[in-house]
């Protein structure tokens, strides 16, 4: 066991940790809700976080053109233009993060019975991708002859579709499972930078503002924080004023009852797992500000910290999901000082396991159905 | 038929968070009798039997079996003691043949476990053969051997009713709960479910029964109680409590005071 | 409909024609004629290493890139007998274990410390003490988590496989990121040498545990134990008010699935000699998993399929190599989509006859 923390190295342990902790909020929120409306963990979800911060690094790098280093430096902007930038980042991780999320919910989670041709579609160019991958090696001729093949399987697909039979749970958890699977290997097969780390280059100078009872205070953590909270804010007020908004609190509680009252129970999940990508895709958008990188494989330990941090809050609460993340990144940072850093992984697992076993309703302890989000 | 009471459900309280399902419900069901438990929908039939099986812990109150305290016991333990149950809504398991459903039944009280599979030991042997004896005893029994090797889940709706009887009854219970058996029969398998229920005390089980079919229970049961908004509010017999004004207020409403 | 989709139809309705056909002709075998077929069946097996000797069907099964045999010994066969394992959990008694390599890890690495790094232990004594020791570890993860519903349960055994996983990356006593040499190898058994240069031994060592896992199985799902464990699979809580003690069982469930993924383990470490934790990714999870699901779960032989699917094609389809991840990835969801029962389900109900009283449970 290391020296105790210094009292300057504890609120600094504490400032990194609540950016971290906000981070992990912010995807845990997806998590919450897709729980909420559809009683499923959306085991894919980490997987869309990582999306988003390859649309975050790429914004930087691909769409606005910023060179790793310039003159010799940091491309560093200021004022209005870093503004500017940072918001086109944001724009695109959510873009990137919130697509994702309808497309996964369209084509992993449409297991009904009801055909649904936007999943039939990318499935039926999924296999014959997929098969005629096994033949050829070049990606362009697959996706050519996908596309060719594409048309007829959807038509075999949305018959199959008819039947109707309706899916197991299991089936659907393993189903996520397979789409996460397939998409973090998308990545490192077609990716920008295949297995390899993903930079992404710095604009903003991350100077320290001031210090707090003697910790520094930089400005990148600032950011996360209060973005972080900015966008809560506006989730919940979201869920709680607007029309879609009380459409998902509805399904979160009785869905069969919303759908007699005319919700619209399919659109509300699509919603729904939009609301979860967007959130996802601030917290990738945050992320690459802080840690400037990305992976294929960020994704899982993300995931599984997020989650950790939904169920420590309570399943289903939103409120649960800020505390929950907050108080993970708080204990992984205090954890890994302590046992070091090798060990910061396991703090979560540890974490789950825990209020698995005493407290599964976590500490705020109720759904989002209930009125007090 | 004697007084012997073999349940007794006293002053069982229920609640769900602000929802009280069931208030201080007093029931003796005596041994080798067929009681049946009516009530308009909603009125706390189907808590009480989830109670009594172990499914709900009640908020209040005691439940004693066989002289027993049953509450404490974990569900497969009550089942053990001696009550066994269908369901409202058929649960079975779809993906076993008819006999392994009731197999499972059955196998509850035999003691090879492990071990004994692995070595086909020979009491891992007889214990075997005496599962699937019993229950194609039963199924022959509930009158559905003919289908003893088909998937549940093809069954037609009829059998699987008997079904999950017959399985209920592999278990040896002392006291069998049936919950609404006759749900979705037409008049003439109503008739042959009472004979059934009537053969089935013969052989010397206690029956509790839960039903909305007014033909069945008042034909079939010895004794009837009535809840209503979760408290019992009649107790007797049948015709006694066909009449009772509270009875018939319960299930058509007060007139109007107008 | 459109010509594509027709003439797909009409071969799968051959297929299935064919399919009928031969079950047709298997049913009226007579017994001594099925066992003949069973024996040649084995042998075949067992002289698998020679397949590749053989004119057409040599090319047709023979690996690119790899020795056909070193690809039975070191993958096709671990496959298998880790399918069978998993089947157990997840097929039978519907458990969802995303954390399965955890025990084929502990069954590895208890070989390793047994033989080479902590003893001196010969494999043959590291063997039973491992598959224990792997049993104990599923214990362990089972007692607190069973009661824990299906999609809990799954991320709790992904923690599980993990927190084994980097506990062996961390530790020193592991042999921390360089893992563990000079693992022993079984030891000769007359003619058969366990050697460096030669899987031929190893993968008949392999092929007989995976018919003695697979004889041992059968009877368990045949007895109380597996209709247990179906029951639980179907309606838990059903299967308790008909007096099953599900925990227990469930708790069975994780141990016979641990032994059978350490027996895999120590399989595994026998073989290559030395081990280190990038050996026993999350990924390896997920590929078990696939194995399992996509072949047929609750069947012992719809699982051996998925096993030899997993484990074979990518070696056969070299393009599939480094694409293998994402294909099975994709064919997970479409199982699921269109198939959840896997490509050889469990046919419930046979449309022979049903037993007399008396006769023994064979299926």
């Amino acid at each position: 066991m290391r020296d105790w923390l210094l009292y300057r190295t504890f609120w600094d342990l504490t400032i990194t940790g609540l950016a971290l902790g906000s981070i992990y909020s912010l995807v845990a929120l997806g998590y919450t809700l897709v729980y909420g409306v559809l009683r499923l963990i959306n085991f894919a979800h980490s997987e869309i976080f990582m999306v988003g911060t390859f649309g975050a690094l790429m914004a930087s790098q691909e769409f606005l053109g910023i060179p790793m280093l310039e003159d010799g430096g940091y491309p560093y902007r200021t004022g209005f233009m870093l503004i500017v930038f940072l918001m086109f980042i944001l724009l695109c991780a959510m873009v990137f993060s919130g697509l994702g999320a309808v497309a996964l919910e369209r084509v992993a989670y449409k297991l009904r019975g009801n055909g649904d041709l936007f999943g039939a579609v990318v499935l039926a160019f999924l296999t014959g991708f997929v098969v005629s991958m096994v033949f050829v090696d070049d990606t362009l001729a697959n996706v050519i002859v996908a596309a060719i093949l594409t048309a007829p399987i959807t038509m075999g697909y949305m018959s199959l579709f008819r039947r109707g039979k309706q899916s197991p749970r299991l089936a659907f958890l393993i189903s996520a499972i397979g789409a996460s699977t397939a998409i973090a290997e998308a990545m490192a097969i077609w990716g920008p930078e295949k297995r390899e780390q993903y930079q992404t280059p710095r604009i903003l100078e991350k100077d320290v503002l001031f210090t707090f009872l003697g910790a520094d205070v930089r400005v990148d953590n600032l950011i996360v924080i209060v973005g972080a909270l900015l966008m809560m804010v506006a989730l919940t007020l979201f869920v709680n004023k607007s029309r879609l908004g009380r459409g998902v609190r509805a399904v979160a509680q009785d869905a069969e009852t919303a759908r007699i009252l005319g919700v619209n129970v399919d659109m509300i999940i699509l919603v729904t797992f939009a609301l979860g990508g967007v959130m996802a895709g601030g917290a990738a958008m945050l992320f690459t500000l802080v840690y400037e990188q990305s992976r294929f494989n960020i994704g899982f330990i993300l995931g599984v910290k997020s989650f950790t941090a939904a169920v420590l809050g309570g399943i289903g609460n939103l409120k649960g999901a800020l505390l929950g993340g907050l108080i993970l990144g708080l204990v992984e940072n205090y954890a890994s000082a302590i046992f070091g850093g090798q060990w910061k992984d396991v703090v979560a697992f540890v974490v789950l396991l825990v209020v698995l076993m005493f407290r599964p309703t976590g500490l705020l302890g109720e759904s989002l159905g209930r009125a007090r989000v | 038929m004697t007084n012997d009471v073999l349940l007794q459900f006293s002053d069982i309280t229920m609640q769900f968070g602000g929802v009280t399902a069931l208030s201080e419900v007093t029931i003796d069901i005596r041994r080798g009798e067929i009681l049946g438990l009516i009530g308009p929908n909603g009125a706390g039939k189907t808590t009480c039997f989830n109670v009594m099986t172990g499914v709900y812990k009640p908020t209040k109150g005691t439940v004693r079996f066989d002289g027993q305290d049953i509450v404490p016991l974990k569900r497969y333990e009550i089942t053990l003691a001696g009550i066994a149950r269908t369901f409202q809504n058929i649960r079975l398991f779809g993906n076993m043949t008819a006999l392994e459903n009731v197999m499972v039944g059955a196998d509850a009280r035999k003691a090879s476990s492990v071990g004994g599979a692995l070595l086909r030991t020979p009491r891992q042997r007889a214990e075997d053969k005496e599962s699937r004896d019993r229950a194609m005893e039963l199924l022959t029994f509930m009158g559905i051997a003919d289908r003893a090797g088909d998937a549940a889940r093809n069954l037609p709706y009829g059998y699987q009713r008997r079904l999950e009887i017959a399985r209920a009854l592999g278990t040896e219970p002392k006291l069998l709960c049936l919950d609404e058996p006759a749900a979705g029969f037409n008049p003439a398998e109503k008739q042959e479910l009472n004979e059934l229920i009537l053969k089935i005390r013969e052989q010397g089980y206690t029956v509790l029964l839960i039903e909305h079919d007014m033909s069945v229970v008042m034909n079939v049961s010895d004794r009837v109680a009535v809840l209503d908004f979760g408290r019992k509010i009649a107790e007797g017999l049948p015709a006694d409590v066909r009449a009772n004004p509270d009875v018939i207020a319960a299930y058509l409403g007060v007139p109007d005071a107008s | 409909m459109n010509p594509v989709v027709r003439s797909l139809r009409q071969v799968g309705a051959s297929l299935a024609g064919a399919k009928a056909g031969l079950s047709a002709r298997w049913h009226a075998m007579g017994p001594s004629q099925r066992l003949s077929a069973y024996v040649l069946g084995v042998l075949a097996l067992y002289l698998a290493p020679w397949w590749t000797e053989i004119p057409l069907l040599g090319s047709i099964v023979d690996t690119p890139g790899t020795q056909f045999t070193t690809v039975l010994s070191d993958r096709v066969i671990i496959f298998v007998l880790v399918a069978l394992g998993l089947n157990v959990v997840v097929g039978l008694a519907g458990l969802l274990d995303l954390g399965y390599v955890g025990f084929y890890a502990v069954g590895a690495y208890t070989t390793a410390i047994l033989t080479s790094s902590h003893a001196s232990l010969p494999w043959l004594i590291a063997l039973p003490i491992s598959i224990v020791v792997s049993m104990v570890f599923g214990v362990i993860l089972g007692a607190p988590t069973l009661r824990l519903r299906g999609d809990y349960l799954a991320i709790v055994t992904l923690g599980f496989g993990e927190i084994i996983r980097l506990s062996a990356k961390n530790a020193e006593w592991l042999g921390g990121s360089r893992g563990i040499n000079d693992i022993k190898h079984p030891p000769s058994i007359g003619p058969l040498k366990f050697g460096v240069v030669d899987p031929k031994p190893y993968y008949w060592l392999g092929l007989t545990m995976v018919f003695v896992v697979m004889f041992l199985l059968h009877r368990l799902e045949n007895s109380r134990v597996g209709r247990a464990w179906v029951a639980i699979r179907e309606d838990e809580d059903a299967a308790e008010l008909m007096g099953v003690d599900t925990f227990r069982f469930k708790l069975w469930a994780f141990a016979i699935g641990a032994a059978v993924g350490g027996l895999a383990g120590v399989q595994y470490a026998g073989k290559v000699g030395f081990i280190n934790p990038d050996n026993f990714p999350l990924l390896l999870s997920i590929l078990f998993l696939a194995a399992v699901v996509l072949g047929g779960s609750g069947n012992m032989h719809g699982a051996i399929l998925g096993g030899i699917l997993v484990s074979y094609l990518p070696e056969r389809l070299r393009n599939f190599q480094d694409k293998r991840v994402f294909v099975f990835g994709v064919a997970l969801v479409l199982v699921m989509v269109f198939r959840p029962e896997g490509l050889l389900p469990k046919r419930v109900g046979a449309k022979k006859a049903v037993a007399a009283p008396g006769e023994g449970g064979s299926q």
